[in-house]
């Protein structure tokens, strides 16, 4: 400990300079780390197996890039419609009514209780357990009918399967949403008039999102990769499919896997940006980066900002409510 | 319903905002059930400011909550500003439930004022005060956003009215739901324990804006430990406890001559 190398105008007049504790081990274990890296890219790059020639050559290919559109839009699509369902099995766990809790508790436990591959070859067999679709009146007359096969063509029945299945889980990633939120939320809400509609558009959702966008970005994240299950439909266009027909065609799977991990990669690459941006944005108000933080004024601004920065206390000390 | 008493059909007195009658309100059912208010009458004036004193778990804050519906009475009936509260009374008698929507409505007209703020946290102060003009009576944004800062200058945040409320003190945020509250014009003002969340010397800024707001003519009903507050703002301070009003009147007489021997005890204890 020393002073004498303490520039004038330090606010801290007996600045501390003394030696870091002596750690070799940290210097060794990176270097092990290091070597090990490089001998695992350097495989990768010299072996000659993979055919990186190859790879890139079919990078660019019609059909895989048909592939990747494809698996974009079973992710993206069925993603949608999990979502939407999802929200209303949400909310039917919670009603007042209790067959709507009844009837949403069973269509979670079947839906997470099955293989989602079982279910996708269910659903490529829908034509053969029901031939004929019909609109009526419920055990009564019918009005119009369909053969199921003109409906619910492969692509239909792979949609279906993903976003059924999807729907279970994010019902209860919305649901532990929901009831992350303060109670005294609504009950403020209440308290102006809102109705209920409102309170849960306007107050509750939107801070559900907070909780509920980390774990959705991690499902959408799954959800791409879960469509190379579709085959058992069968849906026979969306990349892995696509990839490996080529790559049995050419007796050259290895090249064809790389380019399908690849563009699996690069998507969920993208697909994490956007999950970064939405959750700054409704993880606004809430403390960490935010884009009104850091303006330094008020108790909430720049001097706990650099507290909470420094991660050495758990607890917001200015607060004087007990959280 | 069998609970409600002939007093329902009493005439409210004319000048009185709020008069409640004979109220019981039970929680749970069956071996479960606890009798929290148990038959309380209160009358509380246009323009008066009453306090309600009592030890914790003597009802006060259901009491409150039960004026404005955020709990649903078991028994006796609530008016405010001449409506009875969550019910509609057909020409037998015989009480119909509101629908939610008219409820809402109701509430609207009362605003309230929580311990722990509970301010929007995902919206600005600003925001906060606009949310229900703009989605309770539709109001436009621009004219939300009028009244708001007129509000937010009231209790002396103007400089503030961007932040988050995680970005202001405890006062600082009580003040804006006290904004809040006034943004949709209420007849009568709730406060259930406004200043006990909060740090000794934030106590007072919050303090003066309801006491400014007294002057003012709002009516009001806070539930407190305050008694600095009572005997200085209040017309009328009520003493409850174990679901009862044991004693009530100005507070020179309940604060200074009290009557009963509990309020004896438990003002010797806050004192």
């Amino acid at each position: 400990m020393s002073s004498n190398k303490t520039p004038a105008g330090d606010p801290v007049p007996n600045r501390i300079h003394a030696r870091p504790v002596p750690r070799p081990g940290r210097l060794v274990a990176a270097v092990v780390v290091l070597v090990l890296a490089a001998m695992a890219a350097n495989a990768l790059i010299t072996n000659e197996n993979f055919r990186w020639d190859v790879v890139w050559l079919y990078l660019r290919d019609i059909v895989v890039i048909r592939g990747v559109m494809w698996t974009l839009v079973l992710t993206f699509a069925s993603m949608a419609i999990a979502v939407v369902l999802a929200v209303t099995l949400a909310m039917m766990r919670r009603s007042d009514n209790p067959v709507m809790r009844w009837v949403s508790w069973v269509y979670i436990w079947f839906f997470r209780g099955t293989p989602i591959y079982t279910q996708l070859i269910f659903w490529g067999l829908i034509a053969v357990l029901y031939p004929r679709l019909s609109l009526g009146i419920p055990f009564g007359p019918e009005l119009f009918s369909f053969r199921t096969d003109d409906v619910i063509t492969a692509f239909w029945a792979a949609l279906l399967g993903l976003a059924l299945n999807e729907a279970a889980y994010l019902a209860e990633i919305v649901r532990a949403g929901l009831t992350s939120v303060d109670p005294g939320q609504t009950e403020a809400a209440k308290a102006l008039g809102m109705k209920d509609g409102k309170i849960m558009r306007r107050v509750v959702l939107p801070q559900a999102m907070r909780v509920i966008v980390p774990p959705t970005g991690n499902e959408t994240i799954s959800m791409l990769k879960t469509t190379s299950l579709v085959v058992a439909v069968p849906f026979t266009f969306e990349l892995t499919y696509a990839t490996s027909a080529i790559g049995n065609r050419n007796f050259l799977p290895i090249p064809l896997l790389v380019i399908a991990a690849l563009w699996y990669l690069l998507i969920t690459s993208i697909l994490m940006v956007g999950q970064h941006y939405l959750e700054r944005h409704y993880g606004r108000g809430f403390g960490t980066a935010t884009g009104r933080r850091g303006r330094g004024t008020g108790p909430g601004g720049g001097k706990q900002a650099a507290i909470a920065a420094a991660g050495t206390v758990r607890v917001d000390i200015t607060k004087e409510v007990t959280p | 319903m069998s609970v409600v008493t002939d007093s329902v059909a009493a005439p409210a007195d004319a000048t009185d905002m709020v008069s409640v009658r004979a109220v019981h309100k039970v929680f749970g059912h069956g071996h479960d059930a606890v009798h929290v208010l148990k038959g309380v009458d209160l009358d509380v004036a246009r323009g008066e400011v009453t306090v309600i004193l009592g030890p914790s778990g003597s009802g006060k804050s259901t009491l409150l909550r039960c004026i404005n519906e955020l709990e649903e009475i078991t028994g006796g009936s609530v008016v405010v500003g001449g409506d009875l509260m969550g019910y509609r009374k057909d020409a037998n008698g015989t009480l119909h439930r509101l629908h939610p929507k008219a409820v809402a409505k109701q509430r609207s007209r009362i605003g309230m004022v929580f311990q722990r703020f509970h301010l929007f946290p995902h919206m600005t102060a600003l925001e906060n005060i606009m949310e229900a003009p703009v989605q309770v009576r539709g109001l436009s944004k621009r004219a939300a956003k009028k009244r708001a800062m007129e509000l937010i200058e009231r209790v002396g945040l103007s400089d503030r009215m961007d932040h988050y409320p995680a970005q202001l003190s405890g006062g600082q945020q009580q003040r804006v739901a006290i904004a809040r509250a006034l943004a949709m014009d209420p007849e009568l003002m709730l406060f259930d324990e406004p200043t006990s969340a909060l740090d000794p010397e934030l106590v007072g800024e919050v303090l003066s804006v309801m006491q400014d707001l007294a002057r003012s003519g709002m009516t009001m009903i806070v539930v407190t430990h305050e008694i600095g507050f009572a005997r200085e703002v209040a017309d009328h301070v009520v003493f409850m406890d174990d679901g009862v009003i044991v004693e009530s009147g100005p507070p020179s007489a309940v604060l200074d001559d009290p009557q009963e021997q509990r309020t004896q005890d438990f003002l010797a204890h806050v004192l």
